[in-house]
């Protein structure tokens, strides 16, 4: 398990890596949705399996099919690749390199430090997952479905049709009169 | 539990799911010709069954032409997707007891995963091909997929309350008394349209719709890589029939015939009526197969998931 854990860890990083150094967008989402496999089988070497199934089914099947699709719809080609290069400067990178070193440095504080182990005694299945869900964390279930209504409602409203000026069938009866 | 000897596990699966995937080429045609009162593939071999080694032959010996303005990358990577995705997803079906790749506590939703997975292939592969036709017939797949894949888990979970588990062996062995086909009769319906539609066969075939996109998303596609797309789409068709089994009508539970045998009867009557459906279903205008998900069938989902939850709750299973 130890050696699955961070082969896949690895890959996690170096796909993340390879991500934000592409720079067309299709190929950028391709290496996240490799990123977010590695990750679900990290979950899962964790002892989680129930929350490794969700990452494939939510992150990598559906949000990120999502955000594939509105990049197909926007068909950009060699113009944004000609921006996302002058964007993507020397210059760009030295802020989220100091972040990303500062984060390093407090992560490596904390495994020479040792805090607790690292793998839980037990693998957390579904059961366990809902139970949690329901029980102690009922009200972060209702807040976070709250905000999701409000977004869908959201969405429903932008994407609207506008019913200004006569309808289609309308306009062909004056055309005949 | 996993099986005693994990490769022959492995292995089996993997020849017996290929070789079914290629015989479908040859059952799809003879049963299409029978139901349009013709004889179809029936010269070569015996019934026309060496049909199947003349197709191979034809599309290995094909040229596998890349288009020069294509994504080569991404062209090359997107119809493995879609045979490893299917592939992977036969690793947690129980065919009879003992008979199984891996006993995962967690099988239905990865094959769940594995088939939400499956999608990139044929959004890649379209996109990639740079041609207006794929790209469109890309888009229609993304759409319809993640549409249909919303009740497709939404109407097995009634299955997971009654059976009480994820894993599908326990769903099997739940149906010991009463296959889940009566309880949970709506579940099984949408079930088997979502199912329909994953696969993306007849009606549900709008990203290849060749009336109106040439092939779609496929349509720069030739030689083997083609084939990878075709062999996706059978190995779709016997895992939802297979899926359909375990969960709707008890796995290889049966009376005296051996358990093998009965998965493969299940089985294959319902690949035989994917097939019928094809021979006598037309195509849904796109808008239609949209509302039809959302407004229809996902309701209908929910609603079944909340009865099914309150008869679980107020019988106290």
């Amino acid at each position: 398990m130890h050696v699955v854990f961070y082969i896949s860890a690895a890959i996690a990083v170096a796909a993340t890596l390879l991500m934000l150094r592409q720079l067309n967008a299709v190929h950028a989402l391709i290496y996240l949705v490799i990123s977010l496999l590695a990750v679900a089988v990290v979950f899962y070497t964790l002892g989680a399996p129930f929350a490794a199934a969700l990452e494939v089914i939510i992150y990598a099947g559906a949000i990120m099919v999502l955000f594939v699709f509105v990049v197909m719809l926007l068909n950009l080609g060699q113009a944004a690749i000609r921006f996302e290069r002058k964007l993507l400067g020397k210059g760009s990178w030295i802020c989220p390199a100091v972040l990303a070193a500062i984060l390093i440095a407090e992560l490596t504080w904390l495994l020479i430090e040792g805090v607790g182990p690292m793998y839980p005694p037990m693998t957390i299945g579904p059961v366990e997952v809902g139970a949690a869900l329901f029980g102690p964390y009922m009200i972060g279930v209702e807040l976070a479905s709250m905000l999701l209504l409000a977004g869908l409602v959201g969405a429903y409203h932008i994407g609207r049709r506008e019913r200004s000026g006569p309808e289609p069938a309308d306009v062909s009866e004056e055309a005949h009169k | 539990m996993t099986s005693p000897y994990p490769f022959a596990a492995i292995f089996g699966v993997l020849i017996v799911a290929l070789t079914i995937a290629a015989g479908l080429i040859w059952l799809e045609r003879r049963l299409l010709a029978l139901f349009q009162d013709r004889y179809g593939p029936n010269r070569a071999g015996p019934f026309g069954l060496l049909q199947v080694l003349a197709d191979m032959i034809k599309i290995f010996l094909k040229e596998d032409w890349i288009p020069p303005f294509a994504d080569r990358t991404v062209f090359v990577l997107a119809p493995a997707v879609i045979v490893v995705a299917v592939l992977l997803s036969f690793a947690v079906l129980p065919i009879a007891p003992g008979i199984i790749v891996s006993d995962l506590n967690i099988g239905l939703l990865w094959v769940l995963a594995m088939s939400s997975l499956g999608v990139y292939s044929i959004v890649l592969g379209g996109w990639a091909s740079d041609n207006k036709y794929s790209l469109l017939g890309a888009m229609r797949a993304s759409a319809q997929m993640l549409s249909y894949e919303v009740f497709m888990g939404l109407s097995l979970m009634g299955v997971v309350l009654l059976a009480g588990s994820f894993d599908l062996v326990h769903i099997v062995e739940a149906q010991r008394h009463l296959w889940f086909v009566i309880p949970q009769f709506l579940g099984f319906v949408l079930f088997l349209i979502a199912g329909l539609a994953e696969t993306r066969r007849i009606p549900f075939d709008l990203p290849e719709a060749e009336s109106e996109l040439i092939a779609g998303f496929h349509s720069e596609y030739s030689g083997m890589k083609f084939g990878m797309f075709f062999v996706g789409e059978y190995l779709g068709v016997v895992l939802i029939s297979s899926l359909i089994t375990v969960l709707f009508f008890g796995g290889w539970l049966g009376p005296l015939l051996p358990p093998l045998l009965w998965f493969f009867i299940k089985m294959f009557a319902f690949i035989c009526f994917f097939i019928l459906v094809r021979a006598s279903l037309p195509r849904p205008r796109f808008d239609q197969l949209m509302a039809w998900a959302w407004k229809i069938m996902l309701p209908l989902a929910l609603a079944n998931l909340m009865v099914t939850g309150a008869v679980v709750l107020a019988w106290g299973k």
